[in-house]
């Protein structure tokens, strides 16, 4: 789920004005993108690379590693499950509001293909200073720098606050996975966790909770055999219990989903858990 | 989206599941349908249930058994049941019962699919019940072997007619499915004295991410009680929670917005809202505003943008827009990162007069401070 330098990346929703938008920033940052997806404007060019009508075209015209959807939800499952049987290894799915059967459908075919889905409901994967899938600033100087933390994430703009406040101290990172902000996601936190632990130029790692479902708790026994020094910040302590926050809080099972039962799991761990993300940059010893 | 008993159990009647002979009524019915609707019962023993959707229901007193249903409902009818108004009533035949068990079908985010619930244990006490639920994960793609789960359900200590409760479960899937369900439980789902198996309850979830597909569902969604603040954003599609505390809080993404509520509590304040407006929301800028400056106990403002999709630009300038219009008595604390922050922390300087924090920890003292220590 770590984007490499050279993937061939093609995005869904290409020529409309959000996938406009990053995409010229990603190609800008230096991100391979080789095609872009849509039906009606198959045959045109956009951002100087060719629109096709689907991802078997993609794969078949200009190779695909990485797909990416910048996609309404109504057309999310066809276009993720498109991408997965085109041989995909990587499929980013940044939509909001997908219906969660059609996530559940998406994963379980992800898992039989093998590919590594993220998201849905992601800002979607850096790879500091080398490219970028989906909606991070990576091209601000002033929030991501390079250098040897990855950061795991549900929540883009948290990403953004916590590379930010690593940057400002001058640790540098070295990836960004977000993993998604639903309860039902292709990527678990502690799927992410392992693919920091393995990476070669990560040696310390920044993970963001949130209060609801059990992903931190889960993630919790990963990284017990993680020997990489991990801090951790879990938003929501705050929130009044039993109401709702966004998308969050979805499924609380038993005693998991609150955030006592996350601090102590993390702690119980070897993870550092801090207060406010501003003591981020301590808790791993900088 | 909730929904009660009566849209749950319709659910199930689609999918064969049986449920009992039932008579829905309104609270507002005239006497003379009442006893018409009431006399097809002829006397026999009926359960009455307040249509109401919250958990522990019949030890609240939403549930009678009588023989006397018009009494009953009369009774039940616009009274109270925690924060809920009984405004439908649903009579039932009663039920010889010699087994309640429990059965659910809900989306379950460890495993990323739907996951199979069982208890022999079922009816009201389920949440004291010594004996842990039997889980099974079921594939979304594919129907249930009917014969495997007549297999779990065996060595779950199922009673017979165990094939018949089988059939029930996959039959519950299929209607889980159908309905794009997060949730569907019945309990309890009972076994009768002839061996017959019936749902006697029915609790049903849907995805809110799925109403556009599900719109004669939708349509009959409990409203959940909401203050009229929170009514207001919900009209523009905003999610807001209204708080003890005297800072207000604006910030994009739920995320960051329960961030925020943290760190001013960490800093010795109380939040006033929880208010998100990231993701497509994040041009609802004014709407947002309004909402929050509306409420009464708000004494200072943070403004906290981390801008990933969301533009920090966009934002701001609905911000300064609805300042300007609204003119609020009150100080505001700018805290503004991620995309497009320049031209926002710029605009802020310009329109406002005003300069953001470089911070987003100096900004929350700053709101708290102004806020004042003494927040009752």
């Amino acid at each position: 789920m770590i984007l490499q330098q050279g993937q061939r990346v093609v995005v869904a929703g290409l020529t409309g004005a959000q996938g406009s938008f990053w995409s010229e920033r990603m190609m800008a940052y230096g991100t391979n993108v080789v095609a872009g997806i849509s039906a009606s404007k198959a045959g045109t060019e956009h951002l100087g690379v060719p629109v096709v009508g689907s991802f078997a075209e993609a794969a078949e015209r200009t190779g695909l590693d990485v797909a990416v959807m910048f996609v309404p939800p109504g057309a999310a499952l066809r276009l993720t499950l498109d991408a997965i049987n085109s041989g995909a290894q990587t499929v980013v799915v940044l939509t909001e509001f997908i219906p969660v059967h059609d996530t559940m459908r998406m994963v379980a075919a992800a898992r039989d293909a093998g590919t590594a889905l993220v998201g849905p409901n992601t800002a979607g994967i850096v790879t500091v200073g080398q490219g970028f899938a989906g909606f991070m600033p990576a091209f601000n100087d002033r929030i991501f720098t390079p250098g040897n933390v990855g950061v795991v994430s549900r929540s883009g703009s948290l990403g953004t606050l916590a590379c930010m406040e690593l940057t400002r101290v001058g640790r540098g990172q070295s990836v960004f996975i977000g993993v998604g902000g639903d309860p039902v996601s292709g990527t678990s936190t502690g799927e992410a966790l392992q693919a920091l632990d393995a990476h070669p130029g990560t040696t310390a790692i920044v993970l963001i909770g949130e209060i609801g479902g059990s992903k931190e708790e889960e993630a919790a026994e990963v990284a017990a055999s993680i020997s990489k020094p991990i801090a951790a910040f879990i938003a929501g302590r705050a929130a009044p219990v039993g109401k709702k926050m966004g998308h969050a809080g979805a499924l609380i099972v038993g005693d998991k989903g609150t955030y006592d039962s996350k601090r102590a799991a993390l702690t119980e761990a070897g993870v550092v858990v801090v207060d406010v993300p501003s003591q981020l940059p301590s808790a791993l010893g900088a | 989206m909730d929904f009660t008993e009566h849209v749950a159990k319709r659910l199930l009647s689609r999918h064969d599941i049986p449920t009992p002979p039932s008579i829905l009524v309104g609270a507002n019915w005239p006497t003379t349908d009442l006893a018409r609707a009431m006399s097809t019962f002829e006397g026999r023993p009926v359960a009455v249930k307040a249509q109401v959707p919250a958990g522990g229901r019949g030890k609240a007193g939403g549930v009678v058994l009588t023989s006397d249903p018009m009494s009953a409902v009369n009774q039940m009818a616009g009274s109270t049941l925690g924060v809920h108004t009984v405004d439908q009533i649903l009579v039932e035949h009663q039920v010889d019962i010699a087994h309640e068990l429990y059965l659910a079908i809900a989306v379950d985010g460890s495993t990323s699919g739907p996951l199979l619930m069982f208890s022999p244990d079922g009816g009201v006490d389920i949440e004291a019940s010594d004996t842990p639920l039997t889980i099974m994960a079921l594939s979304i793609g594919s129907e249930p072997d009917v014969s495997e789960l007549t297999a779990v359900l065996s060595e779950a200590g199922c009673p017979e007619p165990v094939t018949e409760v089988a059939q029930v479960a996959a039959r519950l899937f299929a209607a889980f499915v159908d309905a794009d369900a997060e949730l569907l439980e019945i309990n309890p789902l009972a076994v009768t004295g002839r061996g017959a198996v019936v749902a006697l309850d029915g609790k049903l979830t849907v995805d809110d991410s799925a109403a556009g597909r599900q719109e004669a569902l939708a349509r009959n969604a409990s409203v959940p009680p909401t203050t009229g603040l929170e009514a207001k954003a919900a009209e523009h599609g905003l999610r807001f929670i209204e708080l003890d505390g005297a800072v207000g809080v604006l910030a994009n993404g739920a995320g960051l917005t329960m961030t925020t509520m943290d760190a001013i509590t960490h800093y010795g304040g109380r939040p006033a809202n929880f208010l998100e407006i990231g993701g497509d929301a994040y041009t609802l800028a004014v709407p947002a505003l309004e909402v929050v400056l509306a409420n009464p106990k708000v004494r200072s403002l943070v403004v906290n943008f981390c801008g990933a999709f969301a533009r920090c630009d966009v934002m701001t300038g609905g911000v300064i827009e609805a300042w300007k219009t609204l003119q609020p008595d009150i100080p505001v604390f700018f805290s503004i990162h991620g995309t497009g922050m320049d031209e926002a922390r710029e605009m802020v300087r310009r329109e406002l007069d005003a300069e953001p924090f470089d911070y987003m920890d100096d900004a929350i003292k700053a709101a708290v401070a102004a806020a004042g220590e003494d927040q009752a």
